[in-house]
């Protein structure tokens, strides 16, 4: 889960990491009290889980209360690349002298984390590090050891850093284990004009595997913007909400991505992506249909089943199940293979549904589905 | 012969007194595995009936290795414990363990992977279904039921595309099928299988399915080149799949890869693999190159007669 750049800060300043003194509030009044409270001048920042945000925008400077409170109301409800602003950041601002890139990032091929530091920090990292890779210094972390200050003076003088950013280095890597992120960066790491050192922005991902043992993220927990989404979501079904017309529902992320990329190849757009896993019980599929068929894009549906551990007819039982609770408005084509495929097409052959249809293949149902999607 | 697991190889299964590993346990067993005993230090010393064969369970992977000689465990506990168990596997000197369980937080598997390579134990896993032998033995979930024994090599990071390519290719068979898991960071990677395949006199050639994320499949390709000179089809599944979340500017930093399945496949042509469109497609180009025509093998090939099920009603 990415976190929120005021909840980012948070983090930082509970581990002693230095940061601008800032509030956040989703009410333009309270802004002005909060920029009263910063000494009048402030910057506002749009809180939004995407990048460009000051492109867009999204990131002013305001000279005064008044100001701060007409500039949230402006920023406020903005949508920044599909993300709707509910609440803005208000800090001091600083005269900036230096800025810094800092990262722990996983390195999957490695398997460990990796300290990702450069001198030259901002908005262009990215073309920095493609352009003058020697600028920006990769320095792989033992899982074993850690980073404790010789491995942080390490790093900084790979990059070039001054000294006072070591201390930095080590709380940062205290962020990243103790909160079990995945994900540290501060961008840019700043050394003021009057020498001092601050996170200015910066960006945390925690592994969302990790919330057995560190659960107080979960009342700001994953947000759906899509309504789809926030019903799937609410029936514990792993849905993500794509733009076409062909609804899909599998068994396995790789079986249902590959069905994606199958229904495309047949020339058609799949509206969704919903992996109801190993089981494929009758109350899960009664639910991934029910939320299929509620989205009006969808014009036919695809389920698309590999009976490995639970057999097909099984899997059969539960479609069969599911379709006496939920009403089938839109034509729905079934692929079942693997174990017992002859017994559960069978089992579904006797129900004898009109709108359903039945295929042996997935390349086959797939173009079947297509075909639907384009007639009806 | 095989890759990693074969029908000398001794099982134990830690976590199997719970309802996934007792579930397991038993199709493991009936697929001929030689699973010689599980693991739970509050139940050492009792026995596990599985229909004719009662399995001991030992209170520490060490004593388990002691009794049975065991050089294989299988790992179901759940999550939060999971690298003790795998951290106790490695300290005992076991060859092999297979991390089954999902949702293990990546911190934990960065330190486990990294424990396990000192001590010279391989990992499958986490988050896998771990390897099959046809015929031999079975180290995970995969079904053993859906392919038989036979010449390809097979690797893959999704567990549901591993068994629709087991049971497209059933009627050529395969000399072992590894699930390395689609985690993030994993102990046995595509190029650790592509060198064991590659090793191994009973596979002639290797399927290799790959997904969007990482950087692993590009890896694999240029491993390929090197070091591969038997035939490699591959897959790769997520043309269509919405673009994962931001990594910040660190992901792209430190890759320098795109990630996405079109630089894969392109990738992995590059090289002289040939690139299914679909996984039957891809079942299509292992057949050409083993030279096999269905129609002659006899088997009952419900799966490459796609033309016709679409007027099935």
């Amino acid at each position: 889960m990415d976190l929120y750049e005021h909840q980012a800060r948070g983090l930082f300043e509970e581990h002693g990491i230095p940061v601008p003194r800032a509030d956040v509030t989703s009410s333009a009044e309270e802004a002005r009290e909060i920029a009263r409270g910063l000494g009048g001048r402030v910057v506002v920042k749009a809180q939004v889980k995407t990048g460009g945000r000051g492109k867009a925008g999204g990131v002013r400077l305001a000279a005064d209360p008044a100001a701060a409170e007409l500039t949230a109301r402006q920023i406020l409800g903005m949508d920044i690349k599909g993300h709707t602003v509910g609440k803005v950041m208000l800090a001091q601002p600083v005269d900036i002298e230096a800025e810094f890139y800092v990262a722990y990032v996983l390195d999957r091929a490695a398997g460990r984390f990796l300290a990702v530091a450069s001198a030259e920090g901002g908005t262009e990292i990215e073309e920095v590090a493609a352009r003058r890779p020697e600028a920006v210094a990769r320095i792989p972390i033992d899982p074993a050891e850690g980073v404790h200050s010789a491995k942080a003076g390490e790093i900084a003088a790979a990059a070039g850093l001054p000294p006072q950013t070591v201390d930095v280095l080590e709380r940062l890597w205290e962020v990243l284990v103790r909160e079990d992120a995945v994900l540290v960066e501060v961008n840019p790491l700043v050394r003021t004009n009057k020498g001092q050192i601050l996170a200015l922005d910066g960006k945390v991902t925690l592994d969302d595997n990790a919330r057995f043992r560190q659960n107080r993220w979960d009342t700001e927990g994953a947000v759906h913007d899509d309504p789809l989404e926030a019903a799937a979501a609410a029936k514990g079904l792993n849905y993500v909400k794509l733009d076409g017309e062909v609804g899909i529902i599998g068994n396995g992320a790789g079986l249902v991505m590959s069905t994606l990329d199958v229904v495309a190849g047949c020339g058609a757009r799949p509206a969704n992506f919903l992996d109801i896993g190993g089981g494929a019980s009758a109350r899960i599929m009664a639910d991934g249909l029910s939320v299929i068929l509620s989205d009006p894009d969808v014009k036919s549906v695809f389920v698309n089943v590999f009976g490995g551990i639970t057999a097909c007819d099984a899997v059969a039982d539960g479609i069969v199940r599911a379709l006496d609770e939920v009403r089938l408005t839109k034509p729905l084509v079934v692929r079942l293979d693997g174990n017992n495929a002859v017994r559960g097409r069978a089992i579904l052959d006797e129900r004898a549904h009109p709108l359903v249809q039945q295929a042996t293949t997935m390349d086959g149902a797939a173009r079947r589905a297509a075909q639907l999607a384009h007639t009806s | 012969m095989a890759v990693f697991l074969t029908k000398e190889s001794r099982v134990l299964v830690q976590g199997m007194t719970g309802g996934e590993g007792m579930k397991h346990t038993r199709r493991m067993l009936a697929a001929g595995t030689n699973v010689v005993g599980g693991v739970n230090p509050r139940k050492a010393g009792r026995t596990v009936d599985f229909d004719d064969r009662a399995v001991p369970v030992f209170g520490s992977v060490a004593d388990g290795m002691r009794s049975t000689g065991a050089d294989v465990t299988v790992v179901f506990v759940p999550p939060a414990f999971a690298k003790a168990a795998v951290v106790e596997a490695a300290d005992a000197g076991i060859g092999l363990v297979v991390v089954i369980t999902e949702g293990i937080p990546v911190h934990d598997s960065v330190a486990f992977t990294a424990y396990a390579k000192e001590k010279g134990t391989r990992i499958v896993g986490p988050n896998c279904p771990g390897l099959i032998t046809p015929g031999q033995s079975n180290a995970g979930i995969i079904p053993a039921d859906i392919t038989k024994p036979g010449r390809i090599g097979l690797v893959s990071k999704s567990g549901t595309l591993t068994y629709q390519l087991m049971y497209e290719l059933r009627d050529i068979g395969f000399s072992t099928c590894v699930g390395i898991g689609g985690d993030p960071v994993v102990g046995t990677t595509h190029i650790d299988c592509l060198a064991a395949f590659q090793d191994d006199p009973d596979t002639e050639l290797i399927v290799l399915i790959g997904e969007i994320g990482g950087d692993a499949e590009e890896r694999a390709a240029a491993y390929i080149r090197e070091h591969v000179t038997k035939p490699v089809v591959g897959y790769i599944a997520g043309f269509t799949a919405p673009v994962g979340r931001t990594m910040g500017h660190a992901g792209a930093i430190v890759s320098g890869s795109s990630g996405t399945a079109q630089a894969k496949k392109e990738a992995l042509e590059a090289v002289g693999v040939k690139v299914g469109t679909t996984p039957t497609d891809t079942a299509r180009l292992v057949l050409a190159l083993l030279d096999v025509d269905r129609d002659t093998t006899g088997a009952d090939h419900d799966t490459a007669d796609a033309d016709r099920d679409t007027a099935r009603g």
